[in-house]
């Protein structure tokens, strides 16, 4: 571990030397994780920027970040290890054309030489500097997995029948994501530290867009976050994350935008709601509204 | 308490009434009956009518004589318990022929008043709730052939109908109704020597006996995994006659089923999946009550499903869903709201089912508003008054299998489509 990250505060500069905006508890959770140390399970609604913390922290720790991304009937061959199959069969001909014994054979190809190995014996068979690895979205995979994942995470081993069971010289730090399609076993909980990340409020959205967003002015910036601020408060079928902001936030830059207008907002709101109900609404009803609120609230 | 008759009594006068009404029926076609019961499922009443057609009757003329007479002796357990209160004498001996005469003109009678409606049905069903009293005590020392009748009985008796024994024993019912959802592929695989995909790792380890030739391919198909049912049901003050045993049904169905998600609503959505997951029904019941503030005040459904869609379809619709909303469709809401969000959850869900225990009614129509705006985008729309339809649902559902079945084929109801002017 880093010597820098020493304390809550000290991760809290370094997120920040990264652009990563984060208030003291997730900096703490953080910190805890690197200490323990213990898998982190950050759940937040789509586009709060969960991802960005695994990814922020391998740059901070200036390690690799092996990155995991979950779907429903994701297995061991998918997430752990695979045979390289042809490279047996062909292994096997030729041992056999050399009249190898049986047992030798077997020995040969099922050696580390034809693993195939995916993310997570990657994490720990890695070499040197803990890795940073990144389970993201494990909401999507199965309750299968979840339960495989339980040996990993308190153990930070895998077992592979021919070959024996692998420890992980230094553990991974583990970052795990959910957006909460379903609930998680407890089992798994219990196993990690956890962190829910909410939607930010106006002065650090504000901090984000300005950190991620550079060339924006602050006029701007500080509109386009009020407005998102009051987005949040009306009935949406998916309200905006900060990652819609920032893609929004951008947008209007590209497009010379010094200020917000009704028109120039409605012109993009796809950046911001994804669907076709939101959007109807907002455009019918609100945006005047919500314009104007966000011009005024930049006046003063 | 009246002793119930045995099957086989039943039967002998079941024979004298068709031969009453003309048709010409043996005592050994009778005897034949008898025997053939025993090899069908007496708990369906088409199987029993069926066995009963193909034993006692054998002219195509006397078929709808036969019919008519079977619904009255079979259903209703005709007269002679309301005649003689005090039950049948359980001397088998004793002879019945005089009653019976009765019986057979009185059950003519009454098979016109039934059919002009409501005065025959409650007499019917004076009738049945007497006559049951007594079978039900006796469930347990009786054949299940005689406990056909009763259960049969209750089977098609509304639920709003029902005395408080008949909800217990209705209750029990449900509980023996199998509930089985279709299945879904999964992307998962599991080992089969059928399977449509190889399965590299043990042909592998298999070829290692022939020199690295795969002569034996060992094969893999997509595992199948059940459906998540979630059940939306309505328990505002117009359903109230039906919501405290649709919520056992939902009760019955969460215990016998893995992935079910239930929610209640009036006014507003609750979400009562964990409530319903206790091991009495009755303490669940009861929690549900608390839990739920506005048990039987007004409707706002169209409300109440952009709850849904927006707090929970993302976390409880996963992978191909079955949707079952419980209403009779009276709505105080808006009714292009109600449109809005019913067309966004069929979307959502891979079938969208629309229980309405109105529909059990012949003469109901869908005539709300807010029925009106829904049922474009419902795909099955069926009636849930009584355990007959709860048993049409659970082979409905059974049947929503791997493939889906193809929405709205046709028209959902007649009268629905309102014909040019």
């Amino acid at each position: 571990m880093c010597l820098e990250l020493n304390s809550v505060e000290a991760v809290q500069k370094a997120l920040a030397t990264q652009r990563y905006v984060c208030e003291e508890s997730l900096a703490t959770a953080i910190f805890l994780a690197l200490r323990l140390p213990k898998p982190l399970l950050l759940e937040g609604e789509a586009g709060v920027g969960k991802t960005e913390v695994a990814k922020v922290l391998a740059a901070i720790l200036d390690t690799d970040l092996i990155r995991l991304q979950c779907y429903e009937g994701l297995d061991v061959s998918h997430a752990v290890y695979e045979w390289n199959y042809p490279r047996q069969m062909l292994a096997i001909r030729i041992l056999e054309d050399k009249s190898v014994a049986r047992d030798e054979a077997m020995e040969e190809i099922f050696s580390s030489d034809y693993l195939i190995e995916r993310p997570l014996l990657q994490a720990v068979r890695h070499k040197g500097k803990a890795p940073v690895l990144l389970i993201d979205e494990i909401d999507r995979a199965d309750e299968e997995f979840e339960a495989f994942l339980l040996e990993l995470l308190s153990d930070f081993q895998i077992t592979i029948p021919e070959i024996g069971t692998i420890r992980a010289e230094t553990p991974p730090i583990v970052i795990i994501t959910s957006n909460r399609t379903r609930e998680l076993h407890d089992a798994l909980k219990r196993r990690c530290l956890y962190h829910w990340i909410d939607y930010p409020n106006v002065e650090k959205e504000l901090r984000i867009i300005t950190a991620k967003v550079p060339g924006i002015s602050e006029r701007l910036a500080q509109q386009v976050a009020v407005f998102i601020h009051q987005l949040r408060r009306e009935d949406l079928y998916k309200l905006p994350g900060v990652a819609e902001t920032l893609d929004w936030a951008a947008a209007l830059l590209a497009l010379n935008q010094q200020e917000l207008s009704t028109e120039i907002a409605s012109a993009t709101l796809g950046a911001i709601l994804k669907h076709q109900e939101d959007v109807q609404a907002i455009r019918k009803n609100k945006l005047e509204a919500l314009v104007s609120t966000a011009t005024a609230a930049s006046g003063s | 308490m009246a002793t119930p008759e045995t099957f086989v009594n039943r039967a002998i006068r079941f024979g004298r009434a068709l031969r009453r009404a003309g048709i010409n029926t043996t005592s050994g076609q009778v005897m034949d009956f008898v025997r053939a019961v025993e090899h069908i499922d007496i708990g369906r009443r088409s199987e029993f009518r069926e066995a009963a057609r193909a034993c006692l009757v054998t002219h195509r003329d006397d078929l709808e004589v036969f019919d008519k007479i079977f619904d009255l002796y079979w259903r209703a357990k005709p007269d002679f318990t309301a005649e003689a209160p005090d039950g049948v004498p359980p001397d088998d001996a004793i002879p019945f022929e005089d009653e019976e005469e009765g019986e057979g003109e009185g059950e003519e009678q009454q098979d016109g008043a039934e059919r002009e409606g409501a005065e025959g049905r409650r007499r019917l069903e004076m009738v049945e709730s007497t006559d049951e009293a007594a079978d039900l005590d006796d469930s347990d020392s009786e054949s299940d052939v005689f406990s056909y009748s009763a259960a049969e009985i209750l089977r098609e008796k509304d639920f709003a109908d029902l005395t408080e024994e008949e909800l217990a024993q209705t209750r029990r019912l449900m509980e023996q109704l199998q509930w089985r959802l279709g299945k879904r592929r999964s992307r998962r695989k599991v080992a089969s020597p059928k399977g449509r995909f190889i399965d590299p790792r043990r042909t592998m380890r298999r070829s290692l006996q022939t020199a690295g030739v795969p002569l034996r391919i060992s094969r893999r198909q997509v595992k199948l995994k059940p459906r998540q049912l979630v059940v939306i049901c309505d328990v505002s003050g117009s359903m109230d006659r039906y919501s405290r045993i649709l919520l056992q049904f939902i009760y019955a169905i969460e215990n016998g089923m893995a992935r079910v998600e239930a929610f209640v609503f009036g006014t507003r959505l609750t979400r009562v999946t964990r409530l319903l997951r206790h091991r009495s029904i009755d303490e669940a019941m009861e929690r549900v009550a608390r839990e739920v503030q506005d048990w039987s005040g007004g409707t706002r459904i169209g409300q109440s499903l952009q709850t849904f869609n927006q707090e929970w379809a993302r976390r409880v619709l996963r992978n191909g869903a079955v949707v079952l909303i419980i209403s009779d469709g009276w709505d105080r809401g808006d009714p292009e709201v109600l449109r809005q969000e019913i067309a966004k959850l069929q979307r959502s869900s891979y079938r969208l089912i629309w229980l309405n225990p109105l529909l059990g009614s012949p003469r109901y129509e869908p005539l709300t508003r807010g029925m009106q705006a829904a049922l474009p985008y419902v795909d099955d729309f069926m009636p849930v008054h009584n355990l007959a339809s709860l048993e049409a649902l659970a082979k409905h559902l059974s049947s929503i299998d791997d493939h889906r079945p193809e929405r709205r084929q046709q028209p959902l109801m007649s009268g629905t489509s309102s014909p040019a002017a």
